[in-house]
């Protein structure tokens, strides 16, 4: 035993740092259990909750041990301004959680993606003075930290803005080279500041004109894309944001901040990547946006006629069905007709009629966006069904009924090698007996790709805002 | 070259920890179904959030003594962390709880 404690004394180190330590581990060990939750259906809440614990732990052991190099703590007052800080940010968080409309939630989720780049970025911009001349690992993590965190930041608030309706798509071809310019101007100037000889401290100018310009690319980036390929833009960002957090990490050799920045990372790739296969897409393709003028091949074609449908045919024509499909999009999510839509499912459910809903991965404007939407509406989870699982199936179905969706439906897809949609996995629509397309008018889809399913025989044209058309619908249906 | 090598030596066990996390983050959510993909990306989200440590550090050894921009964009920085931490799981807590009201 006195040699077991001989041992121990000999060895520098106090209670406080090793427990901090093991509270990170904890920590970073709830993320990956957390996560890991996360992606089952059943058991999510509680992996919400207990990465949530983890990131809680780490917080209050940081607070309480964690020590500067002299070996000092964190002073008390100190200690009640970041409370105070703590304090704000989750009076703020909590309040727009609860507050805000599941509709709302693209714009959510990048906003708070936003603020966890800004918080990154400021870590990042503020340490680098204190980095040790010619470290060029410590430099490099701090000014890569600097410019993935203000690319999230920046480019998060455009998509905030973009998803909100606060700003349109700004799409010129001069952009695609301007944001390569840009991409290596800014990769340029980091690498410059990186392999600097001169000592960090005077360099401060520098990395001031590298969060400008980190910051100027994360905007132009994010404008010229597309609202369809927003599910893609979202599902990047966030993956930046993880990266950026785990260089932040590497500042302080903070192993719960490594982990759990670079599994962010690596799951917001996988969901990017997700996005971009059920796109058929690669992600470059999407990054230039390249998806522009292609509609020109598809303009030129023979377009035949749209047939409309009258909403006491169409009560009559759902009403006698056996299998209904919905096939929503986000303009259901913009004309707010989740709940209509519901209501209109039970009505036709109670007359013996079956009705699902196919939902393809990119539809709407983030990743899942239906599921929340529907959900919100209290559709039941078992309603709800996958492209692949759907497909196979469409023939069977009486009417598949498309609520504010175009291209995830257009059969282009499969038969127009032009079209630049060509070979993206659809929803197959054209496949069921009859085809109701509700739609505002007659304007074109995404960037102007003509959809030949509203002239297919088998296809009545419902015009009108979503929501409106449905309770017609819904009221028609009841008067029979 | 000989510099790479030198550079992965001084840096292996970052190395190390980056290689393996991304492999465990790629583990852990694969296969996650459609249904998760909007609350798994905002929980996700939320443990990015975990940047708010460097936030606590800086204040936390902050000097006090005299007013400076630093610490003003310190404490944004903290603001921002805890924003991140606490909105997202917050709302992704909310979402969830939707989802399973209607299992019933």
């Amino acid at each position: 035993m006195d040699k077991v404690l001989g041992i121990l004394n000999g060895m520098e180190f106090t209670i406080g740092d090793s427990l901090l330590e093991l509270s990170y581990l904890i920590a970073a060990l709830l993320f990956v259990y957390g996560l890991k939750l996360l992606s089952h259906p059943a058991t999510a809440r509680t992996g919400n909750l207990w990465a949530a614990g983890g990131m809680g732990l780490a917080m209050v052991t940081t607070l309480l041990l964690h020590k500067d190099a002299n070996g000092s703590g964190i002073p008390l007052t100190n200690v009640w301004i970041i409370l105070a800080a703590i304090g704000v940010g989750s009076a703020i968080g909590w309040m727009i959680a609860r507050k805000i409309k599941m509709t709302a939630m693209p714009q959510l989720v990048s906003l708070y993606n936003a603020t966890g780049g800004a918080a990154s970025m400021l870590v990042a911009l503020l340490e680098y003075p204190n980095a040790v001349a010619g470290d060029v690992g410590s430099i490099l993590v701090t000014v890569l930290g600097l410019i993935i965190g203000a690319i999230a930041f920046s480019g998060s608030m455009i998509a905030f803005a973009k998803l909100d309706g606060r700003v349109g798509d700004i799409m010129k071809p001069f952009m695609t080279y301007l944001n390569l310019v840009l991409l290596i101007v800014t990769l340029g100037f980091g690498a410059y500041i990186v392999i600097s000889p001169n000592p960090p401290a005077e360099m401060v100018w520098a990395i001031y004109a590298l969060l400008a310009i980190s910051l100027v690319y994360g905007v132009m980036f994010v404008f010229p894309i597309g609202g369809a390929d927003m599910p893609v833009v979202i599902s990047l960002l966030n993956s930046l944001t993880g990266i950026a957090a785990a260089m932040a990490g590497f500042i302080y050799s903070n192993q719960a901040m490594i982990l759990g920045g670079i599994l962010v990372g690596a799951a917001g790739m996988i969901l990017t990547m997700l996005m971009c296969k059920a796109m058929n897409r690669s992600l470059l393709n999407v990054i230039l946006g390249s998806f522009g003028g292609g509609g020109a091949a598809a303009a030129g074609g023979d377009q035949g006629t749209v047939k409309e449908i009258q909403l006491s045919d169409a009560a009559v024509l759902l009403s006698y069905s056996q299998k209904i499909v919905v096939i929503p999009g986000y303009g259901l999510a913009v004309a707010q007709a989740q709940h209509i839509a519901h209501e209109l499912d039970m009505l036709l459910e109670g007359k013996g009629v079956e009705v699902k809903y196919a939902i393809h991965p990119v539809a709407g404007r983030m990743p899942g966006h239906m599921n929340v939407l529907l959900a919100e509406a209290d559709v039941p989870y078992e309603n709800l069904v996958e492209m692949d699982d759907i497909n196979p199936d469409m023939p069977n179905v009486d009417v598949a009924i498309v609520i504010g969706a175009n291209d995830v439906v257009n059969p282009a897809a499969y038969d127009d090698p032009s079209s630049p949609i060509y070979g993206m996995p659809i929803i197959d629509a054209h496949l069921a007996k009859n085809i109701i397309i509700m739609k505002r008018g007659m304007g074109k889809g995404y960037a102007g790709i003509e959809n030949f399913l509203f002239f297919n025989d088998k296809t009545r044209m419902l015009f009108g805002d979503a929501k409106s058309s449905i309770s017609k619908l819904v009221t028609e249906i009841k008067s029979m | 070259m000989e510099q790479v090598l030198q550079f992965f030596f001084e840096y292996k066990q970052a190395i190390f920890i980056i290689a393996l996390s991304i492999f465990v983050g790629i583990e852990v959510i694969s296969n996650v179904p459609a249904v998760l993909h909007t609350p798994l990306m905002s929980g996700a989200n939320a443990i990015s959030g975990v940047i708010i440590i460097g936030g606590i550090i800086l204040v936390g050894h902050a000097d006090l003594t005299s007013f400076s921009l630093s610490l003003v964009l310190g404490i944004l920085a903290l603001i921002f962390g805890t924003l991140n931490v606490v909105g997202g799981f917050a709302v992704t807590d909310r979402m969830l709880e939707m989802f399973k009201k209607k299992k019933k």
